[in-house]
């Protein structure tokens, strides 16, 4: 019993679990406290997760597919934030980054040649490539001259918000809210997808995610690139007076944080809209995906299934409403979950607490 | 008045995952010099720790003068007579020495600070004592063993019977020690009752009247000092017989290997701390760098190993100049490091020990394969062979979690890499700090061998003994600066302390 104990506080996936189980349970408690009935945020959330209407026995296909459409930002900016959290920065750019991917798939989107496919590859490559550049220069600040790149990426937020308003008001057709629709060749929809889940906005963004965290987990656990990054993040100094190129690991890793979160950008723009958006605020995916990072502790497999859970929770919003439960109570939970990530290191505590009790059974028993 | 000053009984303190003291009983008697003798992690500092009320017990009681007492706090101690001086002084380094010695027990005079009786006061405890240091002088300005000095006479000042040296020679030099061994036995003879905690035989012999052995928590003995020999010491404190002296075959030395040329070196708050250093290390030598800390020793290792620029001079490898290489260059050039911090630098906590073991050379063949794609199970085979060779102890072979391995397993696995490259040129800097007796042998025997294959070793130690066992020339560092360079039978350990603190060579004889 007390191995098991033991090996489960140790397993960082396991504490995840129980970080989010325990989350649930207190929104659980708040949502009978405000009078409602948790049962009903319980029956929101299935709905959202098998497309099944309990109270009335329907089946609609089409609200797994938009769970898995709001998980890919997620996704995509949690691997974003896990990236660079591996080789020991702490990525808040995630927003900046997204932002501008969102920008230059729009602007690629309603400029550039409308052949089909290679008009939303490019799009979608303009993404990644200006997500890297706005992370990588946070990581040339950071490795070369010492700026904190937690400073330099909430700055870049901003950066990256206002100058997107002013790129997209120059954009064709841009009134103080939107563009001109998008071409047919810009879009990522796939009508296969919209033909089997009654016209979800699922789109082949989906592909781009999966491929997404093939690349993380690839990079990060197989390759000398990874190898480097991680000997970094644990530890600076060994890895420096090893020889690694630890200049170089950093600022790689922010370039490829960003073009992560820059990819999300893209595949929002041209998959979950038909025209530009000029934004009047930040979208959240881009720190939503700090704590599906935390959440999912960093790992390709671990972010994938928070980034999920975030995106079960966002479409479930609109059913709770349905079901008089308030929406706000999925902030709270997502609120919760993070906090309760924070008490990680508590538990490690309570660990040692009966491990040295343990002990001294032991001693005292001679 | 009760035999013992001081009486702890049965003593158990446990922290997670060690038990640090096991029913451990300590007598001291009054006006005696009293030894804790004990490998690292044996529980000395932890015992003495409970009983200037640092960490509590959690059995056992102590008797001060026959009576029970329950020592809450540092504050409780102090009250009780009792004073400890640490291994890192704790002063103020900009107040004078007077300042240091009254802060927290100013005398007032309506009020106001009474900086006069103070000093008046600190000057008589002095004299006294013949703890000679300035009361005006600022604590920075004055040497280590000063430093020393202010830290007993804050014991003194508060009135203590019973003071606690806590390895207090670790940063003095051998003269240094000599005068703080006078010092012990002026302060037994004006009365004080004196705990010292130390591994060194040598100084137990010197001034302790009774020695108390520890080993793995335990209590293995109290013995008369004057009874027993150093041998018998070394054996209580390890448990079975000890060698202190390495076998070292003569070597032909070959051609230069490593050449410092007049190294300049600045830290990074812009002090110059290797000033105009040269010098050689032949292929099969071992070079050793003598010096109290402090003196230039990580800046100089930082320059050759790359982690600082240098301002000035030139570091050859093999006649090749390394001073604008990287610090994988260096590496690739053949140049080995085994760091004085092996948890700071040495090793990757997180990583298993087949990642550390490739730390230097993963992205080479055969690791790296194509696409960049790293071969982990060649890792895994090439540190399981390290793991035989080396004798390394884990818990699940090459897949274990460096973090989790004891220091010395730690530093073997270090060993293990920085001799596995084959490097011309071996740094090693305190190889041997923090580790028991059987790692210390293991590790001093493992860089005799590689002089013995010809390389060439550059050996930088705070421990004379270390640099005097190991090495066949010593050149002795002071203020950044090589005072003399020495062959090792032509020199003596006092002649070289005198070196440390800055004399020149001509000036002892």
């Amino acid at each position: 019993m007390k191995l098991t104990r033991q090996k489960l506080i140790q397993s960082d996936g396991a504490v995840s679990v129980l970080v989010v189980v325990l989350g649930f349970l207190v929104g659980t408690i708040l949502v009978a406290l405000v009078g409602k009935n948790p049962l009903n945020m319980y029956k929101a959330l299935f709905q959202a997760l098998s497309g099944y209407n309990i109270d009335n026995g329907r089946m609609n296909i089409r609200y797994i597919a938009e769970t898995l459409n709001y998980s890919v930002p997620f996704i995509l900016c949690g691997l974003s934030m896990g990236f660079a959290k591996r080789v020991g920065l702490f990525n808040i750019g995630g927003e900046g980054q997204y932002i501008m991917g969102l920008t230059i798939a729009q602007a690629i989107a309603l400029l550039g040649p409308q052949v089909p496919v290679l008009h939303w590859l490019l799009a979608i490559l303009g993404a990644i490539v200006i997500g890297s550049l706005w992370g990588g220069v946070v990581g040339i600040l950071k490795a070369k001259y010492e700026v904190s790149e937690v400073v330099s990426t909430i700055m870049l937020n901003y950066v990256a918000l206002y100058l997107s308003r002013i790129i997209c008001l120059q954009l064709p057709g841009a009134t103080t809210y939107k563009t001109a629709n998008f071409p047919e060749t810009a879009l990522i929809g796939n009508t296969f997808f919209q033909k089997i889940t009654n016209n979800s906005l699922l789109n082949n963004g989906i592909f781009m995610m999966v491929i997404a965290v093939l690349v993380y987990w690839f990079i990060m656990e197989k390759t000398s690139l990874g190898y480097g990054m991680r000997a970094t993040g644990f530890n600076k100094e060994a890895a420096r007076a090893s020889g690694i190129p630890v200049v170089k690991s950093i600022s790689i890793s922010m370039a490829i944080s960003g073009a992560f979160a820059g990819l999300a950008g893209g595949i929002v723009a041209l998959g979950s809209f038909k025209y530009g958006r000029v934004l009047s605020g930040m979208d959240n995916y881009g720190f939503d995906g700090i704590a599906v990072a935390l959440v999912g502790n960093c790992t390709a497999l671990g972010t994938t299934l928070a980034g999920f859970l975030f995106g079960l929770l966002k479409n479930s919003q609109a059913l709770m409403q349905g079901k008089q439960i308030p929406k706000e109570i999925t902030f709270i939970i997502q609120g919760l979950i993070v906090i309760f990530i924070a008490l990680r290191s508590a538990l490690k505590l309570y660990q040692e607490y009966l491990d040295k009790k343990q002990l001294q059974k032991e001693v005292g028993i001679k | 008045m009760s035999e013992y000053a001081i009486e702890m009984r049965n003593i158990t303190k446990t922290f997670p995952g060690v038990v640090a003291n096991d029913m451990v009983t300590l007598q001291v008697k009054h006006q005696e010099i009293h030894a804790l003798l004990g490998e690292n992690g044996a529980g000395k500092s932890t015992l003495m720790s409970i009983l200037f009320g640092s960490y509590s017990a959690d059995s056992g009681s102590i008797l001060l003068d026959g009576k029970p007492r329950d020592i809450k706090n540092p504050n409780v101690a102090t009250s009780l007579g009792i004073g400890m001086v640490h291994q890192h002084f704790k002063l103020v380094q900009n107040y004078t020495v007077a300042e240091n010695i009254v802060l927290g027990m100013e005398p007032t005079k309506g009020g106001m600070l009474d900086m006069k009786s103070a000093r008046a006061r600190v000057a008589k405890l002095s004299d006294q004592y013949a703890l000679k240091v300035d009361p005006d002088a600022l604590v920075e300005d004055i040497t280590v063993g000063q430093q020393q000095r202010v830290e007993i006479l804050k014991t003194l000042y508060r009135n203590a019977n019973i003071i606690i040296f806590d390895e207090p020679t670790a940063v003095l030099t051998p003269q240094e020690v000599d005068e703080l061994m006078d010092i012990l036995k002026k302060l037994r003879s004006e009365g004080k009752t004196i705990v010292l905690i130390t591994h060194k035989l040598k100084e137990i012999k010197e001034v302790a009247d009774r020695c108390t052995v520890l080993r793995r928590g335990r209590c293995i003995g109290t013995v008369i000092v004057k009874d027993v020999s150093e041998q018998d010491l070394a054996e209580m404190m390890v448990g079975r017989a000890v060698k202190f002296e390495i076998e070292k075959p003569e070597q032909q030395v070959g051609k230069v290997m490593l050449s410092l040329q007049n190294l300049q070196v600045t830290d990074q708050s812009g002090i110059v701390r290797v000033k105009d250093l040269s010098l050689d290390v032949h292929e099969g030598e071992i070079v050793g760098i003598a010096g109290v800390d402090g003196n230039g020793q990580s800046e100089l290792l930082g320059s050759i190993i790359g982690l600082l620029p240098l301002s000035g001079g030139a570091i050859l490898l093999d006649g090749k100049s390394m001073g604008n290489l990287s610090i994988r260059e260096r590496i690739q050039a053949g140049l080995g490091y085994i760091p004085e911090d092996r948890k700071k630098f040495g090793v990757v906590g997180e990583f298993s020990i087949a990642e550390n073991t490739a730390l230097k050379n993963y992205y080479l063949s055969p690791y790296r394969k194509r696409f960049g794609v790293l071969d982990f199970d060649a890792m895994k085979n090439e540190a399981e062979n390290l793991i035989k060779q080396f004798d390394i102890r884990s818990a699940e072979g090459a897949q274990t979690n460096t973090g989790s391995l004891s220091g010395g397993n730690q530093q073997k696995v270090i060993v293990a890499r920085e001799i596995s490259l084959s490097p011309k040129v071996l740094v090693v800097a305190q190889p041997t700090r923090g580790l028991d007796v059987g790692a210390i042998e293991y590790i001093r025997k493992r860089i005799i061998a590689e002089r013995g294959k010809g390389r060439a070793i550059l050996l930088i130690s705070f421990e004379l003994d270390e640099i005097m066992n190991l090495c066949d020339r010593i050149a002795t560092l002071s203020k950044g600066s090589i005072v003399a360079v020495n062959k090792q039978n032509e020199v003596t350990e006092y002649e070289i302390g005198l070196m440390m603190a800055g004399s020149k060579k001509e000036a002892v004889r």
